[in-house]
């Protein structure tokens, strides 16, 4: 029990931060209906801001608390994603409103080449360290419940209560202010919501903004697990079956899709590897996408999907 | 009822719109004048919708121009049009569905608010502040529209012809100099039709706003507005006060002879 209870709380973490990732994608996809396939180019793209201005700071002010290097340097990087969102809309989005899906998909496609390049040429392409002081050592829990406790990543928990502060922010964000009431709008209907004067211009620009913010955390916490490097884009690809899951037009469907892979994966790997030869972890995600695809294939909580004939 | 009706605030100047070789629209003109309900009429298919959509910006016509407030574009744009002061409705329902009846009727307010997305984020004062007044003005729209009871319920939910006065409520909300109502009263019963007719006569009357709408069913119109224009097949082939065109033998036989 108490090592069914350990796998399931790992689980429940790794999920966390690919609902982060997942996350993401949900709210591009519902404020200007693009799947930002350069979602995870973002990720990379803030998380080599991050690591490389954390690193210089130093150097440049000759302030050596890492403290302030890692807050001056989220606080660029996120100054940074305003920037690239800026630019997506002002050169690629505006210029295909009304456009098919698939053309937005392809642009986001190129997007995606593009960052990568650049920002492994602004940043270089070695693999870089972002440490935001992360305790690595392990805590040992509810040791009088179960014989042998429950072994606990510290850094897994403190990265899943960061994903979670932030998914609860954003909610916050969405439901209680102006701008977030004029974001919720301008997904449910373009053409009404420019009638009533919410420019989309700027909306896109604050949810490509909030989107680079959100890919941003995730690069920090991810690259400081795994360093940072260019497999971090693939981060992304996990993500999809979250996506598919949860539903493409659904924050909550984001957040519980990613804890389902998360823990679906773990348990998964532990308790049905032995039988069929380990390696579930790999494959698990993506077999339940399709599973989702032929069955449910709006997702848990997506809209349905009527094709009128 | 004793109404001063103003100068021409909005003046539509020989539009014409074609979607490739189909001509929804040719060479329209009329104007309409501050504080006066003014209807356009016409069979399904006659180019009422389209109309509307060039005044509000959705449809860029391939020709003509049109005057509001003395300003004239031969091209509007939605977002500019919002910000002049021209609100609309829409015929099907642009509402946003997921949303409360009052984040609904507060999204109106949008260009109001001043309060920056900072200040929004972190509760500051003014911005709070704010927040409150907007509030206090959707609550009297609310009140207004007799949906005091709904306040809370996501508008999907809503029954069609609630949701049709959700849909009037957020256009109020913008406080519109002009309100464009495009077939207000469609799909409605008898006595939601005469609710939505006090509605609009009364917004005209107490805040005198402008109205300009649209209605292929004649009855209800022709109680309520000053002025009608009549298009059929993209023509204008009457305009003029409700007993003028009444008994104009185009309109006549245009629209009323088709066993209307």
């Amino acid at each position: 029990m108490g090592f069914f209870l350990e796998t399931l709380l790992g689980g429940l973490m790794a999920g966390m931060l690919y609902s982060l990732v997942a996350l993401g994608f949900v709210l591009i996809f519902k404020a200007s209906g693009v799947f930002n396939f350069a979602q995870g180019a973002m990720v990379l793209f803030a998380a080599l801001a991050m690591a490389r201005f954390a690193e210089w700071i130093p150097g440049w002010t000759g302030i050596e608390s890492p403290v302030i290097a890692n807050i001056a340097a989220f606080a660029i990087a996120a100054l940074m994603m305003w920037a690239v969102a800026w630019f997506i809309e002002y050169l690629v989005l505006r210029h295909l409103v009304n456009q098919e899906g698939t053309t937005l998909l392809m642009a986001t496609l190129g997007i995606s080449y593009f960052l990568d390049g650049l920002g492994q040429t602004i940043f270089g392409s070695n693999i870089y360290k972002i440490d935001v002081g992360m305790p690595k050592d392990p805590i040992l829990m509810f040791e009088s419940i179960f014989e042998g406790g429950v072994l606990i990543n510290k850094e897994d928990l403190y990265a899943a209560l960061i994903a979670a502060v932030l998914v609860a922010a954003l909610s916050l964000f969405f439901q209680k202010t102006a701008t977030g009431r004029a974001l919720r709008a301008v997904a449910d209907d373009h053409q009404a919501a420019q009638s009533i004067g919410i420019p989309l211009n700027r909306i896109w620009v604050i949810v490509w903004t909030v989107a680079g913010v959100v890919a941003l955390v995730a690069g920090m916490i991810w690259g400081s697990k795994l360093g940072v490097q260019f497999s971090l884009t693939t981060v992304a690809l996990r993500a999809l079956p979250v996506v598919i899951l949860g539903g493409l037009t659904s924050v909550p469907g984001a957040i519980i899709g990613g804890l389902i892979i998360g823990v679906g994966e773990k348990l998964s790997e532990v308790f049905l590897g032995p039988y069929v030869g380990g390696g579930i972890e790999i494959w698990f995600a993506y077999v339940l996408a399709l599973v989702f695809l032929l069955f449910r294939p709006q997702g848990l909580f997506g809209e349905k999907i009527i094709d009128r004939v | 009822m004793s109404k001063k009706i103003g100068d021409v605030i909005l003046d539509v100047h020989n539009i014409s719109l074609s979607f490739g070789g189909v001509k929804a629209l040719t060479d329209i003109s009329f104007d309409v004048r501050e504080h006066e309900i003014r209807a356009i009429i016409g069979p399904n298919g006659a180019g009422k919708s389209s109309m509307l959509n060039c005044i509000n910006g959705v449809y860029t016509p391939q020709q003509g121009s049109i005057t509001f407030k003395g300003q004239t574009f031969s091209h509007m744009d939605s977002h500019q049009v919002a910000t002049m002061g021209i609100a609309r409705t829409f015929q099907n329902l642009a509402l946003f569905k997921g949303m409360s009846v009052i984040d609904n009727i507060m999204t109106g307010r949008n260009l109001r608010i001043k309060s920056n997305l900072f200040m929004q984020a972190l509760r500051i004062g003014p911005a709070e502040r704010e927040e409150l007044q907007h509030r206090e003005f959707v609550e009297h729209i609310i009140d207004f529209l007799e949906i005091q009871a709904y306040r809370k319920t996501p508008v999907g939910q809503l029954p069609y012809g609630l949701q049709k006065r959700v849909d009037l409520g957020r256009a109020l909300a913008m406080e519109p100099k002009v309100l464009l109502l495009d077939e207000p009263m469609a799909g409605m019963n008898l006595e939601e039709k005469q609710d939505m007719s006090r509605f609009v006569l009364d917004i005209n009357d107490e805040y005198g706003t402008t109205v300009v709408l649209i209605e292929h069913d004649m009855g209800v119109v022709m109680d309520i507005s000053d002025r009608v224009v009549v298009l059929d097949y993209g023509k204008k082939i009457g305009d003029g006060s409700p007993d003028e065109v009444r008994n104009n033998p185009e309109v006549i036989s245009a629209y009323l002879g088709t066993g209307h």
